[in-house]
């Protein structure tokens, strides 16, 4: 483009990269913090270190709060991402009736705040004679990924050319065989991105955890939002680090994936 | 049955699991809160069942609640304009960008992916009294002890924008992004200046995805209770923190039913506004 070396690309770019420093300069400083020396979980770096990693590993309460976000994170992701597939595959294979409505009725879980949607479920199951328990945290993180699994799954399926199905289809194939072998593994990327939405959401949701969760049962978030209570700990900066490289290290490795699955297929 | 009415079932039999969830865990949960708004908490902790309009008259009629409404309410509009004032510009710099855009955005949602929790509490860390700033500002001498910066508005404000950002960039960008950049060279060449071409050909076309961002911005913002807890004052309680005050430190349920339902009207106004002039495909692009 002409004209990109005025003065007006000149300043977008320098604040476009103030905002950059903006977002990353916080979760820097937690990373750098996480390898302090020093006993405080602050400023000054007195050295170079890995103790509070070791210190975590030998946390009870925090590896117990990772197992409980683990599993909790799988069977959401695997619920969530068999709702949505179906629903997903329903709403782009065929011609359903109000389908607008229907779109909207299944996207509803992210319009409606999430404390309301916490609060409702909450006291609705509990009026039901389910108390604050872990199945009742699953249906919560089971509802409220919902909508991005079937909004992420829904926009890889328009992708899909039907026209391979139907040649399968023509040449004699059932249609469960056609689903299997033809339409499952096409799909595949859509639904592992799916699952890694969903995992990632339930992984990270602290807002209706915190509503849902039984006594005594913490999550990562929930735990490090109970240890903030106290005082910032250098396990805390390094709980930070790791869970950095998880949420961001997941993503990216179902990215790549998809992409060689993806590239798999198209070859 | 005929081939036609089986595959007439089909599609509702793929929705019905995904349609019930939502219905039992969304629907009627939110129409038993309202019933339940007008129960009432008895002294000794027990339920009890009937029509009162107690809890709505306090909610309705209380000041305490109304100030801490219109702060919310003030808190979220000031947030989305910062994001918007933020997002915007870094948005079109992406859309234009002449390098590589899918690593730049994808640059700029990382922090989207990490730890909401981890990112509010790493301004403690930046502001707080041993924060960064703090200790760099002791060490060039500007000041002799180190002030206290946390735990007010501003702070609130400050997490709440880091935190949604991403939404608005993100909006702005696809928006930013299917806008055909000949449009502006054609009114550059009918003799427009570029900020000319920009505020009248533009910035129009980019309007959806900004209120798009602006809506996702305003409501996730308005609705939180996290950040207050996290890095506001004992004063900077936002509507949201009722709500969990209600429900789990009183128990008092139906109070918080009628509180909480008092957000979902504030909150879902807004959504049916958008919905009516804007509908949902642009915020659906935005979040896909």
């Amino acid at each position: 483009m002409a004209g990109k070396s005025n003065l007006g690309w000149h300043l977008i770019r320098g604040w476009a990269m103030a905002v950059y420093v903006f977002m990353f300069l916080p979760v820097a400083v937690v990373v750098l913090l996480s390898f302090n020396a020093s006993q405080f979980g602050s400023f000054p770096m007195t050295g170079f270190s890995f103790r509070w990693f070791v210190e975590l590993a030998q946390n009870e309460a925090i590896l117990r709060a990772f197992r409980t976000s683990i599993i909790l994170g799988t069977l959401t992701a695997l619920f969530s991402t068999t709702l949505g597939v179906l629903a997903s595959l329903a709403l782009v294979r065929y011609n359903v009736p109000g389908r607008n409505m229907i779109t909207t009725m299944l996207i509803a879980p992210i319009l409606v705040p999430e404390v309301v949607l916490a609060v409702a479920l909450l006291l609705f199951l509990n009026f039901l004679g389910l108390p604050k328990s872990f199945p009742l945290l699953l249906a919560g993180h089971v509802i409220f990924t919902l909508p991005f699994v079937i909004l992420v799954v829904q926009a890889r399926l328009v992708s899909i050319k039907r026209d391979i199905e139907e040649a399968a289809l023509s040449l004699g194939a059932s249609p469960r065989q056609t689903f299997f072998e033809i339409t499952l593994p096409l799909m595949m990327p859509a639904v592992l991105a799916g699952g890694l939405f969903a995992f990632t959401i339930s992984f990270d949701d602290i807002t209706g955890t915190l509503f849902w969760k039984p006594g005594g049962v913490e999550t990562v978030p929930t735990q490090i939002f109970a240890m903030l209570r106290n005082s910032i700990s250098p396990e805390i900066n390094a709980l930070g680090t790791v869970m950095i490289l998880m949420t961001v290290g997941l993503p990216l490795i179902g990215l790549a994936i998809a992409r060689k699955v993806a590239s798999k297929g198209g070859s | 049955m005929s081939v036609e009415a089986r595959e007439a079932r089909q599609p509702w039999i793929l929705l019905s699991p995904a349609l019930g969830a939502v219905v039992l865990l969304l629907f009627v949960p939110l129409v038993f809160i309202v019933v339940y708004s007008f129960w009432l908490r008895t002294a000794t902790g027990a339920d009890q069942v009937g029509f009162y309009l107690n809890n709505w008259k306090e909610v309705l009629s209380d000041a305490f609640y109304r100030d801490i409404l219109f702060g919310t309410l003030k808190i979220a509009t000031i947030t989305t304009v910062i994001c918007a004032l933020m997002g915007y510009p870094a948005a079109y710099f992406i859309a234009r960008s002449r390098g590589n855009k899918a690593i730049l955005l994808l640059l700029l949602m990382l922090p989207f992916w990490i730890s909401y929790i981890i990112r509010t509490m790493s301004w403690i860390n930046i502001l707080g009294v041993s924060g960064a700033f703090n200790t760099f500002l002791l060490w060039v001498g500007v000041i002799d002890e180190p002030i206290q910066m946390l735990y007010n508005q501003t702070t609130v404000i400050l997490g709440l924008v880091h935190f949604l950002l991403p939404f608005m960039v993100l909006n702005v960008f696809v928006s930013l992004d299917g806008i055909d950049t000949t449009l502006e060279d054609a009114a550059n060449s009918l003799g427009a200046t570029r900020w000319q071409a920009f505020v009248q050909v533009t910035l129009p076309l980019s309007l959806p995805g900004l209120a798009a961002g602006g809506l996702l911005c305003f409501v996730l913002g308005a609705g939180t209770y996290i950040t207050p807890l996290v890095l506001g004052g004992p004063r900077d309680a936002m509507f949201a923190n009722l709500v969990f005050e209600a429900i789990i430190t009183q128990l008092n349920w139906p109070l918080g039913s009628a509180l909480s339902l008092m957000l979902l009207a504030v909150l879902g106004a807004l959504v049916l506004i958008y919905n009516r002039y804007l509908g949902m495909a642009q915020l659906m692009k935005g979040l896909g």
